[in-house]
């Protein structure tokens, strides 16, 4: 009887749930303390009002943006931990090592997870939102409420891939949960469900993204601007959220599947009753593969800029880059069995994949060409920006080389889940998206704030990085040529491949001097900004949004510019009768707060807690949350309020006068 | 209360934005359609489409569908024109006619599941389920926004906001109908072939 009730209560929740080995309680701990310092603060200095209204509520794309950034920041930090204990547990392993198999298998998924959807994807919707308006010369998304749902749904997904810490464990089936080893036959817990529904949840917020600024980027544009006026950082972002468009549903499909296998005991994927594995993981990379462009495509975006402006120049081929996104774009949909040669599907499939493989490489050459060519004859200013694209040409290059040398079917059968291929997407990943995302943080870091980066402890963090890089990185090559498989918890002390774990362990701990010359860099330019302070324009740029003031007023352009050229902001400092013109105020609307986005997002949590843990009437409450919430608000046609135009005048006087 | 010069643009907006949301749809039904292509076969020793689908009765469905696509057209039609008793008509009947699909295909769920034909007994029998289902769930969420709409154009007066939001109902209630099309050919037709 009291089972009963407790388990219509709990579902399959139980206290022993909450009890971990002392790593991940010690990690639980310390992210239960940072939340009780961050309320107990917030009451102190009554700062919950001003939360409420200007960040959780707001649905200003600039402050929706930073929120991104800032999440994914904590998460770097969290899965640059988890790394450090798997590259621990490889380099000590001959004295025993400290962490169990199981707990070892949880890190590495928690690891490629967190990495791949709340830090990189993070960062680059973060960039979205903070970027695409101001260069296309809009005030807004074209969907202000959903861009809230979208990251609140983003933050749902990330307390849900969090809370393994504190209650239940994690998935120990790898960063893709390939089954049959994630179906409830061999993982009965609740880690898989955790890793479906945080995956679901937040990649139903980034397909709603991805059609907001795909209709933002059509329909938005200032007047005149047309397509091939665009900043090619915007090209990179359209070519970006073509791919989600595309990419996300399967997934969205994929994982759908997999919970019903577990939930109501279908067999998709299972390994009996005629479940087909091989299947899933057909659909898994048919996003997988686009997924990779997605993050990489506008970090392309952002070193085409910072190049640009930095070398003084116009980007050397705008077109056969737009036409190289666009086949990269188009190609990307084409490659997804490379993932997996040695299934056996035989040589002719095998060789078609491979070429095509082979083939997508060609328009990232050309890419690489045009940066370099950008450079050549400019008059190139070594910024940090410019340090991490330096940074980026060197390990992207060979990245680019070790993948083509998996493109060859019969080779792969060597390299296919070896530490070679570790080394290979995190030489692509870390070199391409982190370094692209920390160079567009330094170069527009004082576009939203009024104040640049400190310099010097920038280079310092990028040398670090770069040199922990190619020490954590490269002994990976060599070890996966002697033969090292990934996600080993063990191996034997024989082979000798201590040394070289050994390296790559020092390697990680460079980064980590790294990560904190950059966490020290942004604590003394915040405090010393008032000697860095710069006007709307720092680093004389090229485009729409050095055109308005730093930080950007809610509204970004209080009159919307009208493009006429390329770089139109570059070409009208050129021409220089802008200024001359006294502007024409008008009324403008803007969207007004709302709380429905993060009430979507809290009961969207509550239904990603209730199926995980089997608590049937969560699930209801969950479900009729979002539901009606939605209702409420989209039946609502008072969102919007207006400035009117003396009052804009009013704001803007203060700058023009 | 937005400024009248901004609404058309607005609209833009969100018609854009509803067919490319439709578009994803498209693509997610495209994945659980070649998830049936590929386990169809995977009967595992249970019934096949052969053994178990009713064309009959999925025509039946297919024609209740289908007509109340024409009478979601009808009510638009009639929105247009700024007839409410007319739309509200049509509206209902829309709405009846789709609780009739739904309530058809959930009593053939369950007598199949009765049969012991039901979504755990095979591969072939899950995506099944699961495709027709999804598609059902769409229906039901349009029928809640059906009565969400009903229910606002009866209470309140009729808006150039609610005649917007009716346009992109009937793009939806559409959109169900092609999709029930290659359900119709595809499960039932193909998928029913001996
Ligand atoms: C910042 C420095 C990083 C270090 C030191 C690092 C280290 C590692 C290590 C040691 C592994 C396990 C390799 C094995 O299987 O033996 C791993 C796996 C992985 N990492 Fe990273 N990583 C870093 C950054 C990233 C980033 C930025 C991403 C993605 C955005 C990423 C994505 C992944 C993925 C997807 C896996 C595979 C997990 C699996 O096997 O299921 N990593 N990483
Ligand atoms: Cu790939």
């Amino acid at each position: 009887m009291f089972n009963n009730i407790q388990q219509l209560i709990f579902g399959r929740l139980t206290a022993s749930d909450f009890v971990h080995d002392p790593i991940m309680a010690g990690a639980g701990f310390a992210m239960i303390g940072a939340l009780v310092l961050a309320i107990i603060g917030l009451t102190y200095f009554k700062k919950w009002k001003w939360l409420w209204r200007t960040w959780i509520t707001s649905l200003d794309p600039k402050k929706i943006g930073v929120m991104y950034i800032l999440v994914s920041v904590v998460m770097l930090l969290r899965g640059l931990a988890d790394a450090l204990l798997l590259r621990t547990q490889q380099a000590t392993d001959v004295s025993g090592g400290l962490l169990t198999s199981d707990h070892f298998q949880q890190i590495f998924s928690a690891h490629g997870s967190i990495m791949i959807f709340f830090v990189a994807m993070g960062i680059i919707f973060g960039i979205f939102n903070l970027i695409i308006p101001t260069q296309i010369g809009a005030r807004d998304v074209a969907f202000p409420f959903l861009n809230s749902v979208s990251f609140w749904l983003f933050a749902a997904g990330m307390i849900l891939i969090n809370a393994p810490l504190i209650v239940g464990e994690f998935s120990a089936a790898g960063w893709l949960a390939y089954p049959p080893l994630s179906e409830l036959q061999f993982s009965p817990g609740v880690g898989v469900d955790y890793w479906i529904w945080s995956l679901q949840i937040a990649g139903i917020g980034s397909l709603l993204s991805g059609i907001n600024f795909f209709v933002t980027i059509i329909k938005m544009r200032a007047p005149g601007m047309k397509m091939m006026m665009m900043p090619i950082f915007v090209w990179s972002a359209l070519a970006s959220l073509v791919l989600v468009m595309f990419a996300f549903p399967i997934l969205t499909a994929t994982l759908g599947m997999l919970s019903l296998d577990r939930l109501l005991g279908m067999h998709f994927f299972t390994a009996t009753a005629g479940g087909n594995p091989m299947l899933y993981i057909n659909l898994i990379w048919a996003w997988g593969h686009p997924e990779v462009y997605i993050l990489v495509l506008p970090a392309f975006g952002i070193f085409s800029e910072v190049v640009a402006t930095f070398s003084g120049k116009k980007l050397f081929g705008y077109k056969s880059m737009v036409v190289a996104l666009a086949a990269i774009t188009f190609l990307s949909f084409t490659v997804w069995l490379h993932h997996f040669f040695t299934m056996g599907a035989g040589a002719d499939v095998n060789t078609f994949f491979g070429i095509m493989t082979m083939i997508i490489a060609i328009p990232t050459g050309v890419k690489v060409f045009n940066w370099i060519f950008t450079m050549y004859r400019g008059r190139v200013r070594f910024t940090t920006p410019m340090l991490w694209f330096m940074g980026f040409i060197v390990t992207f290059t060979l990245g680019g080389l070790t993948g083509v040398l998996m493109s060859v079917p019969a080779a792969d059968f060597q390299f296919h889940n070896s530490l070679f291929l570790v080394a290979h997407f995190h030489t692509m990943i870390v070199g391409g998206v982190l370094f692209g995302a920390f160079a567009g943080f330094a170069y527009w870091f004082p576009k939203f704030t009024g104040y640049t980066l400190n310099e010097k402890l920038g280079k310092y963090a990028f040398w670090f990085w770069i040199v922990g890089f190619l020490l954590a990185f490269g002994p990976l090559y060599i070890l996966g040529f002697m033969g090292a498989t990934r996600r080993l918890d063990h191996y034997d002390p024989s082979l000798g491949w201590q040394g070289l774990f050994v390296v790559a362990g020092v390697g990680v701990l460079i980064i980590c001097v790294g990560v904190f010359f950059q966490i020290l860099q942004l604590i003394y330019s915040i405090i010393h900004r008032n000697k860095n302070r710069v006007g709307s324009d720092p680093w004389n740029g090229r485009t729409l949004e050095w055109s308005i003031s730093s930080p950007p007023k809610e509204y970004n352009f209080a009159v919307i510019p009208t493009v006429t050229t390329r770089d139109a902001f570059w070409e009208s400092k050129k021409s220089n009768h802008a200024h001359t013109e006294v502007p024409k105020y008008e009324d403008i609307w803007v969207p007004k707060n709302s709380g429905a986005g993060v009430i979507v997002g809290a009961f969207a949590l509550a239904f990603g807690i209730a199926v995980i843990w089997h608590i049937w009437w969560l699930l209801i409450v969950g479900l009729v949350g979002v539901i009606v919430t939605l209702i409420i608000r989209l039946t609502n046609d008072d969102t919007e309020e207006k400035i009117t135009a003396a009052q804009l005048a009013h704001h803007e006087g203060v700058k023009a006068v | 209360m937005t400024q009248l010069a901004e609404e058309t643009p607005t609209q833009e907006k969100k018609t854009l934005g509803f067919w490319i949301y439709l578009m994803t749809d498209c693509v997610l039904f495209a994945a659980l359609f070649a998830t049936f292509a590929v386990l169809r076969g995977s009967t595992f020793g249970g019934p096949s489409g052969h053994d178990i689908f009713d064309l009959q009765f999925v025509l039946i469905e297919t024609m209740i569908l289908l007509t109340s696509s024409f009478t979601a057209g009808l009510a638009i039609l009639g929105a247009g024109r700024g007839f409410k008793k007319q739309t509200l008509f049509w509206l209902v009947i829309t709405f009846l006619l789709g609780a009739a699909f739904l309530t058809l295909e959930l009593s053939e769920f369950s007598k199949l599941a009765a049969e012991g034909n039901g979504w755990t007994h095979s591969a072939f029998l899950s995506s099944y389920f699961t495709l027709v289902g999804t598609h059902g769930l769409h229906i039901a969420i349009g029928l809640l926004w059906l009565f969400v709409m009903i229910f606002r154009l009866w209470r309140f007066k009729f808006k150039k906001t609610d005649i917007n939001r009716l346009a992109l109902f009937g793009l939806f209630w559409h959109f169900l109908d092609v999709i029930w099309i290659f359900i119709f050919s595809i499960v039932y037709l193909i998928g029913g072939m001996a």
